[in-house]
């Protein structure tokens, strides 16, 4: 069994590898949020964290554009009462809106056959309909981030639009670099990252910024690669 | 695991000095008499023996009764057509006789369940022993034209050239070498690595990579075990040469199949890709592309950028050409330098497109068509040309030898034999001046027209053949060509220095 880490926690450890998130705050209140609120500044969206919380939109766990330390705490409390003990519930965590047009996603994941992979690609509600993205394997060269984006389809996304300027193609490629350090580097007790999910990466006035994240790890498996099933079976060729 | 890669092993499967094909056979539907007879049929040099229970002589050659007979140093490659349980027997026999390589094109091992994995693991366990280079089993066979060897169980036997190919699945050897045959682009070294048992496709590409007769390797893959070995071979071989690679099983509907075929695991195709464009591997959508591709690479210079221009002497071939330089993401359609389009003006009556594509639009005289094409080909702001219309004038001018007016020699009772001869002279000129325009310049020089296909003994694409080049189908099967040769420049340029 592989376990996920809390949004909160996969923020730290994606952190240390020098992906930037905004600044945020895990509280345990709704007055507590209504404060941090006020420090982060207006508008703020506020989520539930947790260990085991995958779909928290579908969930209905997220509450964008709170506008008031009113409306903070009662979604505060509204969050904290929708919890379910499988959850695993943490707190909530009161993070600052981010508005754009324009939406990317990046991650990592451990392939069975090619190990640790790294991934960019068009982010927002199509992005599964729509399959704009590009894999290379980790660790991965600045060029070879510059490139995965070059690859993406979606290029006219990535220039000016919408009166918005381009995607800094810079701190996507340092997000990228951070992923692909996280996926190939075990953790201090040996574990490893089976997947990281920066969905979305929204892109405001330019800059993708990552408002989430989700951190799998993999089973530390006995003295292999965890997660890495490297039994490919092949019989090999015929004619 | 695998063998050590030691030259001298694979010098025994592609220059052997000697070959013996162990369990010949009289019955020539049998893979014991087709190997023999397509070692003899196709000029090897070397010795060529055979082994055969009851001595019997199949082709001329007078079979061994056993492997035990043969001289000591006599041969270098054995070619394996014995049944399962002859075979460890056999391998010891070899070595003890100094045979350096073992081809298998025996059946019954890895593909056919637990026993046959069993045998197979044995089979590379001896051979790694033993210090022989083991090929296949299952596999169809080698060929090698340096050697003029075709050790193989199924036709064809192609021109010689720089391509090598390394293949998971034998009928892909046969498929490249027939487009071989076809297009005359021509081949050094060719493998069905069968089941791939000791030696992989990424082993034999790495001999490639290091093999002066190669200049082109070209691989089949279905099956991946270890993505990260595939991947260090892929760049390792990509560094040094280019690698066109058609994988199979890219879709789910095709990894089902794969999975029946080979026994292979899905991949994801995705992770593939970006592989591929890591290491600088180049890769093909169909099994025409990628010979393409290779044959592209082995016969045209690499481009230093991705300014095209098109020359035709029809409009429309120029539109589509033009649409297909658009959509492609690596290539440009360089708007037409001021200086090239003035040149080109006191060359043509005022009719010519005056733009990129160059449509000659029928103002051309006896030499316009080579004389633009050295214009084009040699102004700095060009990196690469796409040239059509060739072989349309003897196109008509086979119509006139056909058509039963043509009259024979000493006799042309119409008077249009010279005209005839006249546009199939010309369309040599042109062919052979787009080669020549393309070496002094070490720019690409592409010339397209379906004439290659419909025709191939058309004046124009023979003329392109017997300048060692490839004809290509279609315009878009230039720029797909071509578009492959501009992102290798580029990846390499990129990573330089």
């Amino acid at each position: 069994m592989s376990r996920t880490l809390s949004e909160a926690e996969s923020k730290k450890l994606l952190e240390s590898h020098g992906v930037q998130f905004l600044p945020e705050e895990l509280v345990s209140g709704p007055d507590e949020a209504a404060a941090a609120a006020q420090r982060l500044g207006f508008p703020v969206v506020a989520k539930l964290c947790g260990d085991n919380i995958a779909h928290k939109t579908e969930r209905g766990l997220v509450r964008l554009g709170l506008n008031s330390a009113e409306a903070v705490s009662a979604a505060t409390r509204e969050l904290l009462d929708a919890a379910v003990p499988g959850d695993s519930a943490l707190g909530v965590l009161v993070a600052p809106m981010v508005d754009g047009d324009r939406e990317l996603i990046a991650g990592a994941n451990r392939d069975a056959q090619f190990g640790p992979t790294v991934l960019v690609g068009v982010g927002g509600v199509l992005a599964e309909a729509i399959e704009d993205v590009a894999v290379r394997l980790a660790p991965i060269t600045p060029l070879d981030a510059r490139e995965m984006v070059e690859q993406l389809g979606a290029q006219r996304l990535l220039g000016e639009f919408r009166g918005e300027p381009p995607v800094d193609v810079d701190v996507l490629v340092g997000i990228l670099m951070a992923l692909s350090a996280a996926v190939t580097e075990p953790l201090p007790d040996g574990s490893l990252i089976a997947s990281v999910d920066l969905n979305p990466l929204i892109v405001h006035r330019g800059r993708p910024v990552p408002v989430d994240a989700l951190v799998e790890l993999a089973d530390p498996g006995p003295g292999t690669a965890a997660g890495a099933s490297g039994a490919a079976t092949s019989g090999g060729g015929r004619r | 695991m695998r063998p050590a890669l030691d030259p001298r092993s694979y010098r025994s499967l592609f220059e052997p000095e000697g070959v013996v094909v162990a369990g010949a056979s009289t019955h020539p539907g049998k893979f014991g008499f087709v190997s023999l007879h397509n070692i003899l049929a196709n000029g090897y040099r070397g010795r060529v023996y055979a082994t055969n229970r009851d001595g019997a002589t199949v082709l001329g050659v007078e079979c061994l009764r056993s492997l035990e007979e043969l001289p000591e140093g006599a041969a270098d490659l054995l070619f394996v057509c014995t049944p399962k349980a002859a075979n460890e027997e056999l391998l010891r026999v070899a070595a003890s006789k100094g045979i350096g390589a073992a081809f298998l094109t025996t059946a019954g091992y890895g593909e056919s369940g637990e026993q046959g994995r069993l045998d197979e693991t044995a089979l590379v366990d001896l051979a790694e022993d033993l210090g022989i280079l083991l090929v296949g089993p299952n596999g169809q066979g080698v060929v090698s034209t340096p050697a003029s060897l075709c050790a193989q169980i199924v036709a064809p036997y192609p021109p010689a050239g720089g391509i090598s190919v390394a293949s998971q699945s034998g009928n892909f050897v046969s498929s490249f070498l027939n487009w071989s045959c076809a297009t005359g682009v021509g081949i050094s070294r060719a493998v069905s690595a069968g089941n791939a048992a000791a030696t992989g496709v990424p082993d034999l590409l790495r001999f490639y990579a290091r093999d002066p007769a190669s200049s082109v390797a070209l691989a089949y893959i279905e099956g991946i075990e270890d993505g990260r070995a595939v991947a260090e071979a892929f760049g390792e071989v990509a560094s040094e040469m280019p690698l066109v690679v058609l994988k199979g099983g890219a879709t789910p509907g095709g990894a089902r199949a794969a999975a029946s075929h080979t026994g292979s695991l899905a991949s994801d195709d995705r992770t593939f890709d970006g592989m591929c464009a890591q290491t600088g591997a180049t890769r093909a959508a169909s099994v025409e592309e990628a010979f393409e591709a290779a044959a592209t690479f082995a016969t045209q210079p690499l481009p230093t950028g991705n300014r095209v221009v098109v020359m035709t002497t029809a409009g429309g071939w120029g539109v589509v050409t033009a649409d297909a330089l658009t959509r492609h993401r690596d290539l440009e359609l360089v708007p037409l330098p001021e200086d090239l389009r003035a040149g080109i003006d006191e060359l043509l009556p005022p009719r010519w497109s005056r733009n990129n594509p160059v449509d000659l639009a029928g103002g051309e005289t006896r030499d316009t068509i080579p004389q633009v094409l050295e214009l084009i080909a040699s102004h700095p702001e060009v990196d690469a040309v796409i040239h059509l219309g060739l072989g349309i004038q003897s196109n008509q001018a086979r119509m006139m030898r056909e058509g039963g007016f043509f009259g024979s020699e000493g006799d042309d009772p119409h008077g249009i034999q010279r005209i005839v001869a006249y546009h199939e002279r010309q369309d040599e000129r042109f062919a052979a001046a787009a080669a020549e325009v393309s070496e002094r310049t070490g720019k690409p020089v592409l010339s397209a027209t379906e004439l290659a296909v419909a025709f191939p003994d058309n004046a124009g694409p023979a003329a392109v053949r017997r300048a060692g080049r490839l004809c290509y189908p279609s315009a878009d099967r230039a720029v797909t060509a071509l578009g492959h040769l501009v992102r290798r420049a580029e990846h390499l340029r990129r990573r330089a220095g």
